[in-house]
């Protein structure tokens, strides 16, 4: 029988991220809007609230809870604030590979710290030549004795400048159709973070560049096998990468429909609130039905995904449906405001920035096309 | 082993307060629209005896009465760390006043067994009678403080509190067993953590209907309730708006002697 309901536990995790929101995470958004930049008092709070350790095993330090249990998480605090939970999506990215292919030397090492928050992590995949074909990269590695020289730069990554541990992806210097994925970690001699963006939106999450020139890393720090990277990246660019977008698009998403009514219910105009007029309550109708179309198909493939099944056209579908619906909510939702929509103080200004920054990450829509189609094909 | 008993309750959302409606015929809060949340001053209770477990040991027992639904708050109780939960339920404590809420649960308490210290909040958001507390102390035959905004210290049973009063407070001294109604003052509740929801996955909540708490029917809900809700009304309010005119010194002026003449200052 198919349940779509969640379980007592599921609505507890929503409870816990929904007040952890609430007490840390709110009371910030007006600095990091102000500054642009990551709010270290949030992060030791994610830390504290257990928000890194939902992915990672329990022998491993973490809870186990997998990917259900994440995307509660992200979608409540995303609705909040759609910068704090891209920070925390990313992090995971970071995790991720290292939980499917890191040895248990590995996993002993990094995963205690990561799941706990006291290290941070990030993925190095995406270069100036794209994110979504990453055959396409020029960061190089060569070996020399036991260890690896990497050489070149990843582009428009998150967490860039706060994370201690990075999984980047490289090209054999000697053969360009081996990719090989190594963990890096900060302070590392020829490693450093360089330029940091400036973006349209999701102001408080870090996004900039990784400079590699001659970064000499030990073979231990090698993640699964050489020459066979690839798969080892895309494991947390793919489903895990995605799904975390998801969970971003959702917040953002049901933020618009709560400002929309908020709005639209004391907003008053020829005598009564605008939320009686019907060219207003299309709108409302669009994006509650947006956001139910989102969470089902999110939410299956997060319970696919938990259940070790494959499902990548799944987000394909969920990532592209909610990214754009989030968009088009934040359109509408501002249009709702009339002139108070074009104004900073009302939080919708913030949701069209941020609605705007869902779109390329993990995959523009038109990528999720391709995937999409090519399932269906 | 140090026992406290706290005593929740599951009341409507307060943050969608505008979508409780109240029924003509019963006068009751109509709830099946709005979720049932843990009334926020219970979870002032909550927090002081989590707090208070830690300093000196023992075990917590969350205790409430409702429907079914009401579990779900014994559950969170379970996340944020207390041990066990009851849940008194059944359609024979439906429709109880504050007297017969504070019976039955006075009865739930004497099954646990014996208490050291019972906290509740202060008053719940949807009744708001402040009655359950003092009254569960007489069932009970126990000293009761109100408005309890801090727990400064205890020596063998003697425990010194600060209650809350009208412009100020006073310090009492309380011999345990006791039962202490909470106010916000008292401290910030936790909140409830991913590991602390796993926890709970090994915590039973008990669940005690009429058979169990064997007392006479009579008084119990509706028929144990000495007082009824003869009337319940929205109140409403409105605001007037008045343009002051004039310079900026002029509008200064004015609205000055706006304020002085409401009696505002």
């Amino acid at each position: 029988m198919i349940d779509f309901t969640f379980t007592e536990e599921q609505d507890l995790f929503r409870k816990a991220a929904r007040e952890f929101s609430e007490t840390k995470v709110v009371p910030k958004i007006g600095e990091m809007e102000e500054s642009g930049q990551v709010n270290m008092d949030v992060v030791k709070a994610l830390g504290e609230a257990e928000m890194m350790a939902i992915t990672i095993p329990e022998e491993y330090g973490g809870l186990g809870l997998g990917y259900s249990a994440r995307l509660i998480a992200l979608e409540e605090i995303a609705k909040d604030s759609c910068a704090v939970a891209m920070m925390l999506q990313v992090f995971a990215l970071g995790n991720e590979p290292i939980i499917k292919f890191g040895s248990d030397e590995q996993k002993k090492k990094y995963l205690p710290g990561l799941a706990s928050g006291e290290r941070l992590a990030t993925v190095g995949v995406t270069e100036p030549t794209g994110g979504s074909d990453p055959s396409g990269g020029r960061t190089v590695y060569k070996k020399d004795g036991d260890d690896y020289i990497i050489n070149g730069r990843k582009c428009f990554i998150t967490n860039s400048h706060i994370a201690d541990t990075i999984t980047v992806l490289a090209k054999d210097d000697e053969n360009p159709k081996a990719f090989s994925t190594f963990i890096v970690e900060k302070g590392m001699a020829g490693f450093k973070p360089s330029h940091e963006e400036h973006k349209i939106g999701m102001r408080g999450c870090n996004t900039g560049e990784l400079t590699f020139e001659n970064c000499r890393v030990p073979k231990e720090n090698l993640l699964g096998v050489e020459g066979k990277g690839m798969r080892v990246a895309m494991s947390a660019i793919g489903d895990v990468g995605r799904g975390g977008m998801v969970g971003c698009s959702l917040g953002v998403l049901n933020a618009c429909l709560e400002e929309a009514l908020k709005f639209a219910n004391e907003r008053i105009l020829y005598g009564k609130p605008i939320i009686k007029l019907p060219a207003i309550q299309d709108k409302i109708a669009e994006m509650k039905l947006d956001l139910e179309i989102g969470r089902l198909l999110g939410y299956r493939a997060a319970a696919l995904q938990d259940q070790g099944v494959r499902c990548d056209t799944e987000f394909a579908m969920a990532k592209f449906h909610t990214a754009e619906s989030a968009q088009k909510a934040a359109k509408m939702t501002a249009d709702i405001h009339g002139g108070y929509g074009c104004m900073n103080e009302f939080a919708i200004t913030r949701y069209l920035r941020d609605a705007f920054v869902l779109g390329p990450s993990a995959g523009t829509s038109d990528i999720m096309r391709i995937i999409i189609a090519r399932s269906a094909m | 082993m140090f026992k406290i008993v706290v005593l929740v309750k599951a009341v409507p959302d307060p943050k969608r307060a505008s979508e409780i409606k109240i029924d003509p015929r019963t006068k009751t809060l109509t709830r099946a629209d709005v979720p049932l949340v843990m009334n926020q001053l219970d979870k002032h209770a909550m927090e002081a005896a989590l707090e208070l477990k830690t300093q000196v040991g023992g075990e917590i027992t969350a205790i409430s009465m409702g429907p079914p639904p009401a579990a779900a708050i014994l559950k969170e109780c379970l996340a944020m760390g207390a041990d066990h939960g009851v849940l008194l339920s059944d359609r024979a404590f439906g429709g109880a006043d504050a007297y017969a809420t504070a019976y039955t649960l006075a009865k739930g308490v004497e099954k646990i067994g014996s208490a050291d210290l019972i906290l509740c909040g202060m008053a719940s958001s949807d009744g708001s009678t402040e009655w359950v507390g003092p009254e569960l102390s007489v069932f009970l035959d126990l000293p009761v403080v109100t408005g309890v905004k801090e727990i400064a210290g205890s020596s063998e049973q003697w425990w010194q509190v600060k209650a809350h009063i009208d412009n100020g407070y006073r310090e009492l001294k309380v011999k345990l067993p006791a039962v202490m109604a909470v106010t916000r003052e008292l401290n910030t509740p936790r909140n409830i953590s991913f590991s602390g929801i796993i926890k709970a996955r090994k915590k039973e909540i008990t669940i005690w209907d009429f058979d169990a708490l064997g007392v006479p029917k009579s008084s119990l809900g509706l028929a144990g309730s000495p007082t009824i809700i003869s009337d319940l009304r929205v109140s409403e309010s409105k605001r007037e708006v008045e343009m002051i005119e004039g310079t900026r010194e002029e509008k200064a002026e004015i609205l000055v002697q706006k304020l002085a003449d409401a009696g505002l200052f």
